[in-house]
């Protein structure tokens, strides 16, 4: 195992160790030590390598992940995973504002609670959050999977696309165009499986679906607002 | 001609007092009205393409003084005057060396086809620039095609990916454009065709409208951070440019100089976009000519003018345009209609299928609708046939090549053996107007409206 302490060694050196990476590398575990809320740590990695940051971090830690695996043992600030490609990302805390926002792909799994606009824009990642999610959560979500296993608060969903969302707790309210659904077997089946891979012990029949009731598609007077 | 009865008595006109002419108003013109009978109609606002095209304080309304007795001219054809320019020298390990300081605004696969994007990287590649990505990502053949290709980072991050980021020679952060400043862009159902649908993660067929914010930050401070996380994953190589579009231009530009920007591109409302509310277009926004001196202004404040580049978009049509822009302190300019221009776009030689879409050569910008006669501003595949990208893009080097001989011919006219070293005491202007927002003398004067020590 590679130890890297970034309070000492500095952001450049642990980003550029960590890039220079490739796909048959033997140093495939890292733990980062001292993390002490820098932004950007480990952005931009892709191999299929674990990071074990043990503390909390800044702004955009794993932004534009791809293969990588990287868990934060804290809290991570905003922007976390952002844009991410694949791999998978863990927090045992909290998340701030716009965890895993625009992601493409991979899993973001968020232990404590998600912020605001926790899965804004994502177009294909799968984020599964243990705890509840903030205001403007999913907002214009294009696709991917969004669980929450705690509430959603005001406006969930709002101007989503084709994105799929399944809360266990309650939706302080729904943004425009989106919809309670159907929870139909197959949907069953893939949030059984989102539960799994982020370790959650909660059932999916206890969950609802929502999604996007596709009434904003095409410019009509009544959404020219 | 009217007549009373049946008694042959002849109408007023003739015996009566003159008649009053008919008088169209000012405020309610013809073409307000049309507007106002269309928004009762449909309900909806107007949408279209292109800039402002309201008649604004621009350009032509400064002139050069060229030398005389009191400065001597360089010779037009024998004597250097170079016209590089290198973007991205502040923090970027690999800053953009052009030859030409004209480079190739932003446009999308999406809003242009796939012959235009590639006429535009084939022309700018041969003249000696760059060309930029627009909303939806970077095509292969755009990358293909472009020798200089900055890769915009958009508030939608439609196909945004790292692997496309270590690919770009720049990025370019996209703030606001002059079009539209605090609105995203929008692309319309008929435009949004299976291979732009995937490229975007949208159902074909949508109306796509971009967030006008982006998604994971908001304000400078947090700029400052997006910033240092571009950097970090491309590791300190590329150039960041920020791009905004005018309306405060002297602290956006400071605050993207503070927030870490490499390059400022500024971006004024006759500045286009594939589509967006015509009451956007002309009714937001600073005239290009009014953005440049606060921007040069903030870039001195802070002591980097010259060490991040700014570069000024929106209207720049002739290589005078080019050279007035540089000598008020730009860096570099960009276009983006002018090129559409160049390539083929509202030609004459399509007139008779701009009358059928209810328009006229040079007026046609329903961009949106995607029925572009001359294929550049449309994704339907019998349509872009039209354009040969090898012809386009042989077209646009032509004319980037006039512009560039153009300010050159200006630069050695005022004496100069850079365009770099053109100044804002090369010019004067022709209006109160321009005089103040250029802040040059007005012609024959010393002076101008706001300069410092005078009365007014």
């Amino acid at each position: 195992m590679q130890t890297y302490d970034l309070e000492a060694d500095g952001l450049r050196g642990l980003n550029a160790a960590l890039q220079s990476q490739t796909g048959d590398t033997n140093q495939t575990s890292w733990e980062i030590v001292n993390p002490k809320g820098s932004h950007a740590i480990a952005v931009g990695l892709d191999a299929p390598i674990e990071v074990n940051v043990k503390g909390s971090t800044g702004y955009y830690c794993a932004g534009m992940n791809k293969l990588a695996t990287v868990n934060v043992h804290g809290s991570a600030g905003p922007g976390v995973a952002e844009n991410m490609m694949s791999g998978i990302v863990t927090i045992e805390g909290d998340a701030s504002q716009y965890a895993g926002a625009t992601g493409h792909g991979g899993t973001l799994v968020i232990k404590g609670n998600a912020s605001s606009r926790c899965g804004i824009s994502i177009k294909g990642i799968d984020i599964i959050v243990h705890g509840n999610v903030g205001h403007m959560s999913a907002f214009m979500a294009q696709s991917g999977n969004l669980v929450v296993c705690g509430d959603a608060g005001d406006a969930f969903g709002d101007s989503i696309y084709e994105a799929r969302l399944f809360v266990k707790g309650s939706v302080k309210s729904l943004g425009a165009d989106c919809v309670e659904k159907e929870m139909r077997d197959e949907h069953i089946e893939l949030l059984r499986d989102l539960l799994e891979r982020g370790g959650c012990d909660a059932k999916p029949e206890e969950f609802k679906r929502y999604g996007s009731a596709r009434q904003l598609y095409n410019f009509k007077v009544d959404n020219a607002y | 001609m009217r007549t009373e009865g049946n008694t042959g008595v002849k109408t007023r006109n003739e015996n009566g007092p003159p008649k009053t002419a008919p008088i169209q108003s000012a405020t309610f013109s013809n073409s307000i009205n049309a507007e106002i009978r269309r928004a009762a109609a449909t309900g909806l606002y107007d949408i279209r393409g292109g800039g402002a095209k309201r008649r604004v304080p621009q350009f032509d309304d400064l002139l050069f003084l060229g030398a005389s007795v009191s400065r001597y001219p360089l010779e037009g054809y024998r004597e250097r005057c170079d016209t590089n320019v290198t973007l991205g020298t502040r923090y970027a390990k690999k800053p953009i060396v052009l030859d030409i300081p004209i480079t190739i605004a932003g446009m999308s696969f999406g809003a242009l086809s796939g012959p235009a994007k590639e006429a535009l990287g084939r022309g700018a590649s041969a003249a000696g620039t760059s060309t930029t990505t627009g909303d939806g990502g970077m095509t292969p053949e755009e990358r293909g095609h472009s020798e200089k290709l900055v890769y915009q980072y958009l508030p939608s991050r439609y196909g945004m990916n790292p692997d496309d980021l270590r690919k770009a020679d720049a990025i370019e952060i996209v703030v606001g454009q002059g079009a539209k400043p605090g609105g995203g862009g929008m692309l319309l159902g008929q435009k949004i065709s299976d291979r732009v649908a995937e490229m975007r993660n949208l159902p074909t067929g949508i109306d796509q409208r971009s967030a006008c914010r982006h998604p994971d930050w908001t304000g400078p401070d947090d700029l400052e951070i997006k910033i240092l996380e571009l950097r970090e994953i491309m590791a300190w190589e590329k150039p960041i440019y920020v791009k905004v579009g005018g309306t405060r231009p002297y602290y956006d530009t400071a605050l993207a100089v503070k927030a870490g920007a490499d390059v400022v591109v500024l971006d004024g409302m006759q500045g286009g976009t594939a589509a967006t509310q015509d009451v956007f277009i002309e009714h937001v926004g600073l005239p290009t000519l009014a953005c440049i001196r606060p921007a040069v202004q903030a870039l001195q404040d802070l002591g980097v003018h010259r060490e991040v580049q700014l570069v000024v978009s929106g209207g720049i049509r002739t290589g005078a345009d080019v050279a007035k822009a540089m000598a008020l302190g730009a860096d570099a300019v960009a276009i983006g209609t002018a090129a559409l221009i160049a390539l083929g776009d509202n030609d004459p030689k399509w007139e008779e299928e701009y009358q059928k879409l209810g328009t006229t050569t040079g007026a046609y910008d329903d961009w949106h609708e995607g029925q572009d006669p001359a294929g550049i501003t449309t994704q339907d595949p019998v349509l872009q046939a039209r354009l040969n990208p090898i012809e386009a893009g042989q077209r646009l080097r032509n004319y980037l090549n006039v512009m560039t001989l153009e300010a050159q011919t200006i630069a050695r006219a005022c004496g100069h053996n850079h365009l770099h070293n053109l100044e804002p005491e090369d010019l004067c202007a022709l209006t109160m107007e321009a005089a103040a927002m250029a802040r040059v003398p007005l012609a024959g004067t010393d002076w101008w409206p706001g300069k410092s020590g005078t009365g007014f």
